[in-house]
């Protein structure tokens, strides 16, 4: 795919801020009734006037500082003029020359290795509302306008054309989203929390714009089949025409929205009833602030507890994973805990779709110490996982709720009391010798076999020993004290 | 007179005195308001009677341009497109008046969307001149200036973008302030030109104009032009200290060609009024006054463009026939909504801020417009205040210069530069030619508006221009 070219521009809601960007209405309005956060501002009513949220640009500038962005000395807004019914005022506050930051860069993981991706701009601006058509937008009879979302604090990221492919667009909106997270300025599993539009050309193409697509799924699926698109084109001799395109998330398609020749004329100005803001004076203390990003996380997990470059990747790349993570590796062994949580804790809870908060700090601590104490089996600490999984213990939000006792919630279950229960404690030498005795003695084929030279029959015996432990063995040591006992009868 | 008004009140009757006002605009042929809200005033006048408050305005009626948004009475800018829309909050300035006693009696007439100089532009018909039924009042804000000459409201509020408080003021015979930008929240203020205009008091004196300016200035954190508290004074304190340290200036630019020879001589006349009070006076220049009204214009039209964009009849005001597709909808209720000036003015303003444009219209008349300032700093280092006339001619007849937009941007011409260096002015009435009241501008330094109130107040403390009215119903 060398001859593609992707350029993103990605708005990011700061939803972590309690309030607009521009009014004092509260952010938190996804799980009420249309219209119930809006005042005059944020409905533009005549007369009213914006006031710029000093959180908002604290938040801003975090981000452009952990983007690698320089800052701007000085930075004001424009107004961005256009008709849309879900713009009250007929014109988005949002910011053009002076924007917040310019110039940054982020390291993905590209196609062939680690990739520096460059930040053009990020810049403020106030989200627009929401459309909303009953039934589909084809058979809907009227549209509906809600403005809760008016005036929502956006960023937008504006990349270089540095993407190579579908995948690599993936990986950076990932990396941003990492980033985001880390910064305690963006809660990405809010609905529409992040939007994309993206360029995307062939190499001596025209590009195309793709518009809003509101998943991390649907950015891939656009692409490659925008890729898909513009290839047959060329194949056909067509020339790909500089256009917006709309991605139908339903049909997974690509339909054409607007031409160049309708392209519009935005007519950006300053916006006069805001004052320019000096935030070089700010950085400093941002910078200051600042938590540790991921990639300072990762490296530093990989020092601080000797895990694997690829485990401290994987448990750095959510934060409440690496928060997970620390928590454990500091009360048992982190270079066992780095294995169970990287590899096997996070496949079970892809598998079921749960947020690592659905799991207890406490619960991982306890069966990575047994299984270094050898007391459990790794297949005995697979089996507790996904016991604990699936009882649909309450999360740990639920009982951390003010009042609610840790001891009264989900630590009620322990896992060694599990351990009883399900009868998964590792069996005794003892017992694990008798097993063997009799599996040798049962299995003479399989013994003779191997004693000619077969070397694979031996895992049949072991396999037998694992049947009459129900699982409690270790497969090594099983392995081990069945070779011993041929070899003792021989 | 606002103060002895006040006395009165407590002493006689709110509701009587208020009833005397509603009959006069009864009886007026001015058609100086958009909107009585007679029952509700009528209702606090009763209210404060049976139990009085106190208050900087307790008790007194007050007259509100159009543009200014008022809780609960429909507010329209005198234009189609906002008929029905009833604010659900009041204006910085609204809620400083009510916290100190003050009556809305209701809504006054003026140009839509401020936009004019007579007031013919108004979606529900010219106001009238008191002084001259034929002669148009000023505007934008003549319905405010208007109802104060003619006795049907003690005092009002307007808005200044180019003129529009002293514009109306000078051709009513009564005393109109553009504070410096900054001084009076715009919170509520329906903008036309959201970087020039600020809302004014409409009174008979000087005095009453400190007064209201008492009330009404101060930090609002809901607008982040409003200068910090400290810029505020105390209006009304040392308004007796005299013109003796003054030192006047007299703009060279502000004479001459296109000026009634009237006018010039009654503005020369004040000048001499000063420096009999122990002012003294010097010409000064302000040499890019030639790019004013240009600049003023092309600023003024590109904000409106904007600011007007949100009509669009979808969340309140007029939206007649039926449903389309939301952009045809849109185009039609615009073109119904607005009226010919208000068209005018936002196809001018969405032209000079079209790509390939910007650079030449809206960047040039910014970077003049600091020019424009720079003018007025200079000959303000030099000279206290500046005086000239407010209008360069007495009120011009109804249907006279509606028809030729130019002839009627021109006559702005003294008042738009202040507007672009945010500096603060008065007009004073300062005589009359044929029977029609003729206003002295005098310009101050940023937040000066005491000098400029003392030396106002100094100039009606001898002289009668401010007395006379006129002789209506």
């Amino acid at each position: 795919m060398d001859d593609v070219i992707i350029g993103l521009e990605v708005h990011v809601q700061l939803n972590r801020l309690s309030s607009k960007l521009f009014c004092g209405c509260s952010t938190d309005y996804h799980n009420d009734p249309p219209n119930s956060h809006t005042c005059p501002v944020c409905l533009g009513l005549p007369g009213s006037l914006p006031v710029i949220n000093r959180k908002a640009v604290e938040f801003s500038i975090r981000v452009g500082l952990a983007l690698n962005c320089r800052i701007e000395q000085q930075t004001m807004f424009y107004r961005k003029n256009y008709y849309y019914p879900d713009l009250p005022k007929g014109f988005q506050i949002s910011q053009y020359d002076f924007p917040l930051a310019t110039g940054g860069h982020i390291m993905i993981k590209g196609e062939d290795g680690e990739r520096n991706i460059r930040i053009t701009r990020a810049h403020m601006e106030e989200d627009p509302g929401r459309l909303v058509h009953a039934g589909t937008i084809d058979r809907a009879k009227y549209t509906m306008v809600d403005y809760n979302r008016c005036g929502m604090p956006l960023l937008e990221v504006v990349t270089e054309p540095d993407l190579r492919s579908p995948k690599e667009a993936r990986a950076f909106l990932d990396k941003l989203r990492t980033i985001l997270e880390y910064l305690d300025v963006f809660d990405g599993s809010l609905e529409g929390s992040m939007r994309v539009d993206s360029n995307i050309s062939l190499a001596g193409g025209d590009r195309a714009e793709v518009k809003n697509i509101s998943s991390f799924k649907g950015v891939e699926k656009a692409l490659s089949y925008e890729i898909t698109r513009q290839r047959n084109l060329r194949r056909r001799n067509i020339r790909v025409v500089q256009e917006t395109r709309h991605f139908d998330e339903l049909r997974n398609v690509t339909v054409s929205i607007r031409s160049k020749e309708e392209a519009h004329d935005y007519r950006y100005f300053p916006e006069m009833d805001l004052v320019p803001i000096r935030v070089a004076d700010w950085v400093p203390n941002v910078q200051a602030s600042l938590p540790e990003l991921p990639d300072a996380r990762r490296d530093r997990f990989r020092e601080q507890y000797g895990i694997s470059d690829d485990h401290a990747k994987s448990l750095t790349s959510e934060i409440k994973v690496a928060d997970f993570y620390e928590q454990v590796a500091s009360r048992t062994d982190p270079r066992l805990a780095a294995v169970w949580i990287a590899d096997v804790l996070k496949g079970e809870l892809n598998y079921r779709s749960l947020g690592i908060d659905r799991f207890s700090p406490d619960h991982m601590v306890e069966i990575v110490s047994m299984l270094a104490s050898q007391e459990i089996t790794e297949d005995g600490a697979v089996i507790l996982l996904r016991t604990l999984l699936d009882r649909k213990i309450p999360s740990l939000v639920d009982t951390e709720k003010p009042g609610a006792t840790k001891a009264g919630g989900q630590l009620s279950v322990r896992v060694c009391d599990l351990v009883g229960s399900l009868g998964l404690a590792r069996a005794g030498d003892q017992a694990v010798r008798a097993a063997v005795r009799d599996a040798v003695a049962e299995c003479a084929s399989a013994v003779s076999d191997y004693r000619s030279g077969n070397e694979r029959a031996i895992n049949f015996v072991v396999g037998v020993v694992m049947k009459k432990t129900r699982g409690r063995a270790s497969p090594a040591e099983a392995h081990r004290m069945v070779q011993e006992e041929i070899e003792k009868g021989s | 007179m606002l103060a002895q008004l006040r006395e009165q009140i407590l002493a006689g009757s709110a509701e009587e005195y208020l009833s005397r006002l509603f009959d006069r605009i009864d009886r007026s042929k001015l058609n100086a308001f958009t909107t009585l809200d007679r029952e509700n005033a009528l209702g606090q006048a009763r209210e404060f009677d049976r139990s009085p408050r106190k208050g900087l305005m307790a008790g007194i009626p007050i007259a509100i341009k159009d543009g200014i948004s008022t809780m609960g009475i429909e507010t329209t800018c005198s234009s189609r497109i906002l008929k029905g829309y009833i604010p659900p909050y009041d204006a910085h300035v609204i809620e400083r008046l009510k916290a100190e006693g003050a009556i809305i009696m209701g809504k006054t007439n003026m140009d839509e969307f401020a936009m004019g100089t007579s007031t013919e532009t108004s979606a529900f018909g010219p106001t009238r001149n008191p002084w001259d039924l034929q002669r148009v009042p000023g505007g934008s804000s003549g319905g405010s200036a208007a109802c104060v000459a003619a006795g049907e409201a003690p005092c009002s509020l307007g808005s200044d973008t180019g003129g529009s408080v002293r514009c109306p003021a000078s051709f009513c015979g009564v005393v109109g302030l553009k504070p410096t930008y900054g001084l009076v929240s715009r919170y509520g203020l329906i903008a036309y030109a959201n970087s020039l205009e600020q809302i004014g008091p409409i009174t008979r004196t000087a005095e009453d104009s400190a007064f209201l300016l008492d009330v009404i200035a101060g930090h609002d954190p809901r607008d982040s032009t409003s200068a910090p508290a400290a810029a505020k004074g105390r209006y009304l304190d040392g308004l007796d200290g005299g013109v003796k340290d003054l030192l006047i200036g007299v703009p060279d630019e502000y004479f001459g060609e296109g000026v009634d020879p009237m006018v010039e001589k009654a503005v020369w006349d004040s000048v001499s009024v000063l420096e009999g009070l122990g002012a003294t006076w010097q010409r000064v220049s302000l040499p890019h006054t030639r790019y004013a009204l240009a600049t003023y214009y092309i600023i003024a039209m590109s904000e409106c463009s904007s600011n007007l964009a949100r009509f669009d009849g979808l969340r309140y005001g007029r939206r007649p026939g039926d449903d389309k597709d939301w952009h045809t909808t849109f185009s039609e209720i615009r073109s119904a909504g607005f009226g010919p000036e208000a068209k005018r003015r936002i196809l001018l303003g969405t032209y000079a801020l079209s790509a390939g444009y910007y650079g030449r219209y809206y960047l040039k008349a910014l970077q003049v417009r600091t020019l424009i300032k720079q003018d007025f700093e200079r000959a303000l280092e030099k000279v206290d205040l500046l005086a000239s006339a407010t209008m360069p001619f007495p009120a011009f007849r109804i249907g006279e210069r509606i028809s030729d937009p130019l002839s009627l941007y021109m006559a702005d011409i003294f008042t738009v530069p202040v507007n672009l260096a945010g500096v603060p002015a008065i007009s004073i009435p300062c005589g009359f030619a044929d029977g029609l009241p003729i206003g002295l501008q005098l310009i101050g330094r940023p937040f000066q508006e005491s000098l400029l109130l003392r030396a106002a107040q100094a100039y009606q403390a001898t002289t009668p221009h401010h007395l006379r009215t006129p002789e209506v119903a």
